[in-house]
């Protein structure tokens, strides 16, 4: 079986709608962004505490809401997880760290005293540990972006190293644009997940890059223009490519739907980052290479 | 070629029998039913918990625990530590407080910038004879709160054998933090309460060495008879059974009755099991010390609280007890175990100040070495004045909290009120004692910043789950490949299964842990690790069209390939890298495995998938690649 060999498209040609497209989508992002009032953090940033209870049976979180409100938490954000018997309870960190855990559960409990629950996961911050988790994601990607920003200079040339990180300026902002659009908070194991990006949309430049640099090399004499050898290796590289992004795009599509709620959302921020990277490293990594030179032509 | 494949065989085939001896702790604990486990966990703790320590452990995420991030409370400390307080002084200190909530900025210095506003010295307040500067006090102010995290680390490390947690993790974190981890505790208020409990400084007059002596043979003689066969009746078992399990109670403070049965049941079963030869010795350098086999501690702690021993201690000893030491000795191999007095003879709130400090030149015995000078109240001198009068080259064991920290010997009667604790090879020695001598006159403020707790059934789950979608994964992955890529996918995916037990046997031997994140990066793993494989095959098509044989387009493929995924995974690696420096907790958790994954794909997707061809290539005609 194969598929997508010795493919012709002229994908090169029509980077231009590549831009726009992409264009329109960091814009969008940042209209998002600007509209949520930037990123939505989760307490792993912001400080506050997270509790979530297991019930005996289904809750309401109406009553959730006026069980806790006897106690001063009206501003307490209340979701289901994973089912309608599990509440996750969400307060600021204006609370005491030490009581506010128990002082929910009392007045549930309270309120509730028929319906039954069990402590299933508490997460308590303070607003010191979230600045400083901030400065640390920012300083982690900045740093990895410089790091990879060398050494493909080192093992290509400068263009190809602007190229790359284009891309990846663009895979970052859209998948956080996405996450604001789609109401995703940003917590620490997101920021994984946005590296974890960075690292595979990459992966996948990189692999066209190489083919541009043999193909480059083998064509000393300029028998083709940069046009005509970007276009042939990344139409080479396609099948690759497509296989690559599927499996990996499957296992995590596997890990969405069976990985528990826990890992939920991390895998979502995966699945539009690898589409959003593969995407990227054949529209905007290389194209990038051949204008850039022409400009500097 | 032949010889060359056959030798790349043999450093596979290496390669797995050490990942395999590396996982077998892993598996075989896996394989156990939770009853067999406990059953096993009860009849020889030791044993167990040597083979759990090989395996790879779960992350509070996977088996419940808590995570509790500690900081030293500055405001409480700065306010505990100044003297001649007025209103000045107290708004100085809300204002700083105020403004460096919720960044990094610097306490102590805000309030030495905020008093000078109001026009106080801040040596008003923590000045002495000593330190008149502004630069001095504030050095003094820095050196006092770290030496407040450090008393807590110290009182924490102690305490932990309390909680009865397996592998308990308790570590500083950049100045002023602490980090504990718990994993299996889900009781968060009972931890609340052992961390924020003031510590207890005790001092306690050690059995001399005769005294231990025989209490040594007696106990050893008692195990002897034990050992004989023949001589344990029914009712002796009986007897046995229901005192070790109150003792066990007592000593891991095991409240809910489960545990407590299970205890009882597993020490009727394994009371032979229990007694043994050469459990304890005395320390021949010096013997009021007996020093216990580091994987035997808790056959000690059994046998020392059966009544038997109890009647042996009381009748060579009086009324004395067994105390821990709190350090292990030669190696980490051997715990110290001292027989000292039930009797406080004096307790830390005594201690008024204690400092590290060169040995006195003047003194032969101390020249060279370092030691620690105590400074009691004027009530502490007196009660000091008259134990060291009534006990003169005696030795008075230090404990914090049930521990024995130091047994210094009694030289002399001291009246003065101010003592010397000499012989100390390294001045770190000298000042780490001085900073637990310290525990009970300034209990250290610590606070907790950050908490997290998962329920074992949440982590249950989590693990049910994840491994669901790992295999799920995997076999998706596999089909996959083959359809695929036929004969040549099967290949690869026999390359894609040694990986990921690389991946673990790995993990065991660096004591990774296996975190929710953890199994995320190993399914992603499986995703990319294929990517080499594929990469290498879409090579090796391309060569196969262009009209070359099988062994030239595999030659080509794999070479032309190699470049690539070299580049690919280092920029993959890099980004790992940088996650593992900056992340923590779970996201260091989900960086190990990733980097783990991409070095062990490396080397099954290159190396072992290519062994494989040649075996193939050079043991049959083959005319069709399977590609």
């Amino acid at each position: 079986m194969q598929f997508f060999t010795d493919t012709h498209y002229n994908i090169v040609d029509k980077r231009k709608m590549g831009y726009i497209l992409s264009g329109t989508l960091i814009l969008l992002s940042i209209i998002s962004l600007i509209l949520h009032g930037g990123p939505k953090y989760n307490i792993d940033f912001t400080g506050g505490a997270l509790i979530q209870l297991k019930f005996d049976k289904e809750v309401s979180i109406q009553d959730i809401r006026s069980a806790i409100s006897s106690i001063g938490m009206n501003e307490a954000e209340i979701k289901h997880f994973g089912a309608p018997n599990e509440v996750a309870i969400r307060v600021g960190a204006e609370f005491d760290l030490e009581t506010v855990s128990h002082n929910i559960e009392e007045a549930i409990r309270k309120a509730m005293p028929d319906n039954a629950f069990e402590e299933q996961r508490t997460e308590k911050v303070g607003p010191k540990v979230g600045h400083e988790l901030i400065i640390d994601a920012f300083l982690a990607i900045f740093w990895s972006m410089i790091l990879i920003l060398f050494y493909i200079m080192w093992r290509f040339e400068f263009r190809f190293s602007i190229g790359a990180i284009v891309a990846l300026v663009h895979d970052v902002t859209i998948t956080i644009g996405l996450f604001s659009l789609l109401e995703i908070e940003i917590s620490a194991p997101i920021i994984a997940a946005v590296l974890t990006i960075v690292g595979y949309s990459l992966n996948d430049t990189i692999v066209v890059y190489d083919r541009i640099r043999e193909n480059l090399k083998s064509s000393s004499k300029r028998t083709g223009n940069i046009t005509e050898i970007v276009n042939r290796s990344i139409n080479e590289t396609l099948s690759r490519t497509i296989m690559t992004s599927s499996t990996t795009l499957f296992v995590v599509i596997i890990l969405y739907f069976f990985g528990g709620e826990v890992l939920r959302t991390f895998a979502l921020a995966l699945i539009i980052g690898i589409i959003i990277g593969t995407y990227s490293s054949i529209f905007i990594a290389s194209p990038i290479v051949i204008d850039w030179k022409f400009k500097k032509a | 070629m032949k010889k060359n494949t056959t030798t790349r065989l043999a450093i596979i085939l290496f390669v797995f029998a050490v990942a395999i001896y590396l996982l077998y702790p892993t598996i075989s604990l896996s394989m156990m039913s939770e009853k067999e486990l406990t059953e096993f966990q009860n009849s020889d703790p030791d044993s167990y918990n040597a083979l759990k320590s090989k395996a790879i452990s779960l992350g509070l995420d996977l088996q419940g625990g808590m995570h509790v991030v500690l900081e030293v409370d500055l405001k409480e400390l700065l306010d505990k530590l100044a003297k001649n307080k007025n209103p000045e002084f107290v708004q100085a200190l809300d204002e700083a407080v105020k403004e460096t909530k919720g960044s990094d900025a610097d306490l102590i210095a805000t309030f030495n910038e905020k008093l000078k506003a109001k026009g106080m010295n801040i040596a008003r307040y923590y000045g002495s004879s000593e330190r008149r500067e502004e630069s001095e006090v504030l050095q003094y102010l820095y050196t006092q709160s770290e030496e407040a995290v450090t008393r807590s680390l110290e009182i924490l490390r102690n305490r932990v054998d309390q909680f009865g947690v397996s592998e308990p993790t308790i570590q500083k974190q950049g100045s002023s933090r602490i980090i504990v981890e718990l994993a299996g505790v889900t009781n968060p208020k009972r931890v609340r309460q052992l961390i924020g409990k003031t510590a207890l400084l005790e001092f306690k007059l050690l059995k001399s060495p005769e005294v231990t002596s025989n209490v040594a043979i007696k106990i050893n003689k008692f195990i002897a008879s034990k050992i004989t066969p023949g001589d344990t009746t029914a009712s002796d078992k009986k007897e046995k059974k229901d005192s070790t399990s109150t003792a066990l109670e007592e000593l891991f403070s095991v409240n809910d009755s489960d545990s407590a049965v299970s205890g009882a049941t597993a020490a009727g079963d394994t009371s032979k099991a229990l007694f043994e030869e050469n459990l304890f010795f005395q320390d021949p350098r010096d013997r009021s010390t007996l020093l216990v086999p580091a994987d035997k501690e808790n056959k000690f702690k059994r046998i020392i609280s059966l009544p038997e021993v109890k009647k042996i201690i009381a009748e060579e000893a009086g009324n004395a007890e067994f105390l821990w030491g709190s350090k292990k000795v030669a190696n980490g191999e051997y715990l110290q175990v001292y027989l000292v007095n039930k009797k406080q003879e004096l307790s830390g709130e005594y201690i008024v100040d204690a400092r590290p400090q060169n040995g006195s030149p003047n003194d032969p015995s101390s020249m060279g070495k370092f030691e620690v000078s105590l400074t009691f109240s004027d009530e502490g001198a007196k009660v000091f004045a008259r134990v060291t009068g009534a006990n003169i080259q005696k030795r008075l064991a230090i404990i914090l909290d049930e521990r024995v920290v130091l047994a210094p010997t009694l030289q002399a009667k001291i009246t003065s009120g101010r003592a010397r604790i000499t012989g100390m090879d390294t001045f770190e020695s000298a000042k780490d004692l001085s900073i637990v001598l310290k525990a009970g006159a300034l209990p250290a403020p610590v606070r907790i910043i950050e908490e997290r707790t998962v329920g074992p059934s949440l982590g249950h789950d989590s693990i049910i789950a994840g491994s669901y979608s790992a295999l799920l994964g995997l076999i998706v992955v596999m089909l996959f490949m083959i359809l695929y890529y036929k004969g040549s996918g099967f290949i690869a995916d026999m390359a894609l299964m040694l990986n990921i037990v690389f991946i673990m046997a790995v993990m065991a031997s660096l004591g990774a842990t296996l975190t929710l994140p953890g199994i995320a990066g190993i399914i992603l793993t499986i995703g990319m690790a294929v990517d080499a494989n594929v990469l290498i095959f879409e090579r090796v098509r391309e060569e196969l069209r262009k009209g070359k044989t099988i062994r030239a387009s595999l030659d080509q493929g794999y070479g032309k390939a190699f470049i690539t995924i070299l580049d690919a995974n280092v920029t993959t690696f890099i980004a790992g890298l940088v996650l593992y420096t900056y992340g923590t907790g779970p996201i260091k958790g989900f960086a190990v495995t990733l980097m783990i994954g991409i070095a062990a794909s490396m080397f099954t997707a290159i190396f072992v998938s290519r062994v494989i061809f040649n075996l193939f290539l050079d043991n049959t005609k083959v005319t069709k690649l399977s590609i």
